[in-house]
């Protein structure tokens, strides 16, 4: 008998294409939450697998705060184009020109909690009962509890305490009228899965995550891109420097780290020898030591 | 940190309480891995130093929930990841309490291995057992016990050896197929990641080198096919107009085209014409491979059906005897109505009869009670509304198993291992 037994990668993409199988037998109205993030570009990958030869079965939805990078914006579309999937925008701008939500203003202002309010509208406005993210467990304490099928009540929280039990391959999507899940297919990858099964599998990235020149700020030691969405404080000043991101959320918020690695090969030896976490660069976790939990009760990604 | 891209995966759970140095032997696999980053270990340092603290808690690192960290307990299971040059592990790190018994059971449903944490200077106890009864049970398929805080005992390899012998004896009335012992001070760092040279008496591996290299290739079952339909895949293009794949995860077996597979419940059979992902084709498809696999003819196959080999067919019965770990506060009745959850398929249930409850710390047996509660073992019948497609957990532990579900609540209520 040969040798019958998966590599890690493999095993991760059978477990996520299981889930991802199961939230659309389970559910009736399922949606992928896409960011342009890399995790989440993974997700729509694992979807076109799952479903091959047939198309992608659900839309995609992306919360635009305005605050992009434009980069981030092209790849979607041309991603959607590709994949010939259906993409809903749910825009920051219009919760706020409609008054749903108010503004933070200052110079650390972010559009960062506002997005939870357009998120939520978004869903209820589609009537989505599943809602798939790209969250991992290795990003944050909040989230090394969080289940592969996460409950939502009726007005989109998380209840930590009080989440159901998941055992072996059975996950359980039950739910009353007006409640939701959020579903994280690739909750067990950490940051190194992700990169090699990038390269194994050849997956397109925006340009944002290799090693480019690039106009930025250095504030609280977070280096941030210069952009029309942030005001400079007093004695600020433009610097050029070689940066890429590792992760990629919304430009004033969203730290680079100084790197000259511009291929796969070598991001994953920079991801192997780097002692600092993912979301250390972003300004959104630490606000506060639950910053995360808090969010993630109030209904956020 | 691991830079291979063909490592096994496995999946470990530890079981016990902040006492016999669980968080700390979690704290030195992550450190000495180095899977613990600068920005996290200065947020425990922190934390520690706020609550006042000599030294810094690694148990901060896994208790992430704001009342966890209030309490200083750990409420749920909590996962952690680290990787070494030779495998990826996954850890499910779950409290000790009785209380948390669900948490426990969770947490080994998916594990290869279990780590059980005996202090040197204590030997046996309760939990000892508890956790080695729910290993037993859950049919984790190796178990290493660790003779933890060595340091506190001299290295003596005589109170070792007690340990190790007062084990045996105990587990020899369990069903775990494989033990090893391993005698470290998660503290000091003996017999973890490196050799100790405290214990030069010791001739087995360490810790660290047992999990890289035990073998965990035959934890699934390769030999009974079993391949549960999740759904019907139907692309309904001018280039795919006659597809029809059934797509799903292989739970037991190994596949290959050609193969004469029979479908249950309808009975009849046909060829396997192609298996595939991605429109990649699959020379063998085995356990945990998710697939989508096309047959010579045109059968009526949906979801919760499932496709096997004719000569080698699941029992296929309403009357399921389980062991079931109870999950919820509400306790269960005889005659209470539940839904089943077992591979693909979901069907209504009745509680026959609760025929005895397991002491965990004992392992007696407690007959003629009413009702089981929240963290209780028992022994039940469960008539379900339709057959089942089922093999026994001991012989496949996806196919062996079902989750309960409260068919008011929609909440899972409780866990099951048909015998």
């Amino acid at each position: 008998m040969g040798q019958y037994y998966l590599s890690h990668l493999k095993e991760l993409e059978a477990e996520a294409i299981f889930i991802i199988r199961e939230v659309v037998s389970q559910f009736e109205k399922p949606a992928l939450l896409f960011s342009g993030g890399k995790d989440s570009i993974l997700l729509a990958h694992l979807a076109k697998k799952a479903f091959f030869p047939a198309k992608i079965p659900f839309p995609l939805i992306h919360i635009d705060t305005g605050h992009n990078f434009p980069e981030t914006l092209k790849f979607r579309d041309n991603l959607v184009r590709e994949l010939g999937v259906q993409l809903v925008v749910g825009s920051v701008q219009e919760s706020i020109d409609k008054g749903r939500v108010r503004e933070e203003t200052g110079v650390n202002a972010s559009r960062n909690a506002l997005q939870t309010v357009t998120l939520l509208d978004t869903l209820e406005k589609l009537k989505i009962d599943a809602a798939m993210g790209g969250a991992r467990r290795d990003e944050e304490k909040a989230r090394a509890k969080e289940r592969f099928f996460s409950h939502r009540d009726e007005f989109g929280q998380w209840d930590p305490k009080n989440q159901r039990p998941e055992l072996w391959n059975l996950f359980n999507g039950r739910k009353h009228h007006g409640e939701h899940f959020r579903v994280f297919p690739i909750s067990n990858w950490t940051e190194m899965d992700v990169w090699q099964y990038i390269k194994e599998e050849n997956i397109a990235l925006p340009s944002l995550y290799f090693s480019h020149e690039r106009e930025c700020v250095v504030r609280d030691e977070v280096i941030l891109a210069k952009s029309e969405y942030l005001p400079l404080k007093e004695g600020e000043e433009i610097k050029k420097l070689n940066v890429r991101y590792r992760t990629c959320g919304d430009m004033p918020i969203t730290g680079a780290v100084l790197s000259n690695a511009n291929t796969l090969e070598l991001i994953i030896e920079e991801v192997a020898t780097t002692r600092t976490t993912e979301r250390g660069t972003r300004a959104d976790d630490k606000r506060g030591e639950t910053a995360m939990e808090d969010r993630k009760k109030a209904g956020y990604f | 940190m691991s830079i291979q891209e063909n490592n096994q995966l496995l999946r470990f759970t530890t079981a016990g309480s902040v006492d016999d140095g669980k968080s700390t032997l979690i704290g030195r696999l992550l450190y000495d891995s180095k899977s613990i980053f600068e920005d996290q270990i200065e947020a425990v340092k922190t934390s520690s130093e706020k609550k006042g603290f000599d030294y810094v808690d690694l148990s901060l690192l896994t208790d992430g929930l704001k009342s966890e960290r209030e309490q200083g307990i750990t409420i749920d299971v909590a996962y952690r990841y680290f990787a070494t040059p030779k495998r990826k592990f996954i850890i499910a790190d779950t409290p000790g309490h009785t209380q948390y018994t669900r948490n426990m059971v969770t947490g080994a449903s998916t594990a290869n291995l279990a780590i059980i944490l005996v202090d040197a200077r204590k030997g046996l106890l309760e939990q000892t057992y508890r956790h080695s009864f729910i290993a037993s049970l859950l049919k984790i398929p190796h178990v290493v016990v660790c003779v933890n805080k060595m340091d506190l005992v001299d290295y003596s390899e005589e109170v070792y050896n007690k340990i190790v012998a007062d084990y045996e004896a105990f587990s020899s009335k369990l069903d775990i197929k494989d033990v090893q012992f391993v005698p470290i001070s998660a503290l000091k760092g003996d017999n973890v990641v490196d050799r100790s040279k405290n214990m030069s008496w010791y001739e087995g591996s360490t810790l660290l080198y047992h999990l890289e290299h035990v073998h965990i290739a035959s934890d699934f079952n390769h030999i009974d096919c079993r391949f549960p339909v999740q759904m019907v895949i139907r692309p309904h293009t001018l280039e795919f107009q006659d597809f029809r794949g059934y797509a799903g995860r292989i739970d037991g077996g190994i596949f290959k085209a050609g193969d004469e597979v029979k479908v249950l419940p309808s009975g009849f059979t046909s060829k396997i014409k192609s298996i595939e992902l991605n429109g990649e084709p699959i020379k063998e498809a085995y356990a945990p491979m998710s697939v989508t696999m096309t047959l010579d003819d045109e059968i009526d196959i949906s979801r919760g059906d499932m496709i096997v080999r004719p000569n080698n067919q699941p029992h296929t019965e309403q009357d399921l005897e389980v062991m079931v770990c109870w999950m919820n506060q509400k306790s269960l009745q005889n005659r209470t109505k539940l839904i089943v959850k077992h591979t693909t398929k979901e069907c209504q249930a009745l509680l026959k009869d609760i025929q005895y409850k397991v002491d965990v710390n004992t392992l007696h047996r407690i007959e003629d009670i009413q009702e089981i509660g929240m963290n209780d073992i028992a022994r039940v019948s469960i008539r379900t509304a339709s057959p089942i497609f089922f093999d026994s957990y001991s012989k496949n532990r996806q196919t062996g198993s079902i989750i309960l579900i409260d068919p008011n609540t929609n909440e899972t209520v409780g866990a099951g291992m048909i015998i």
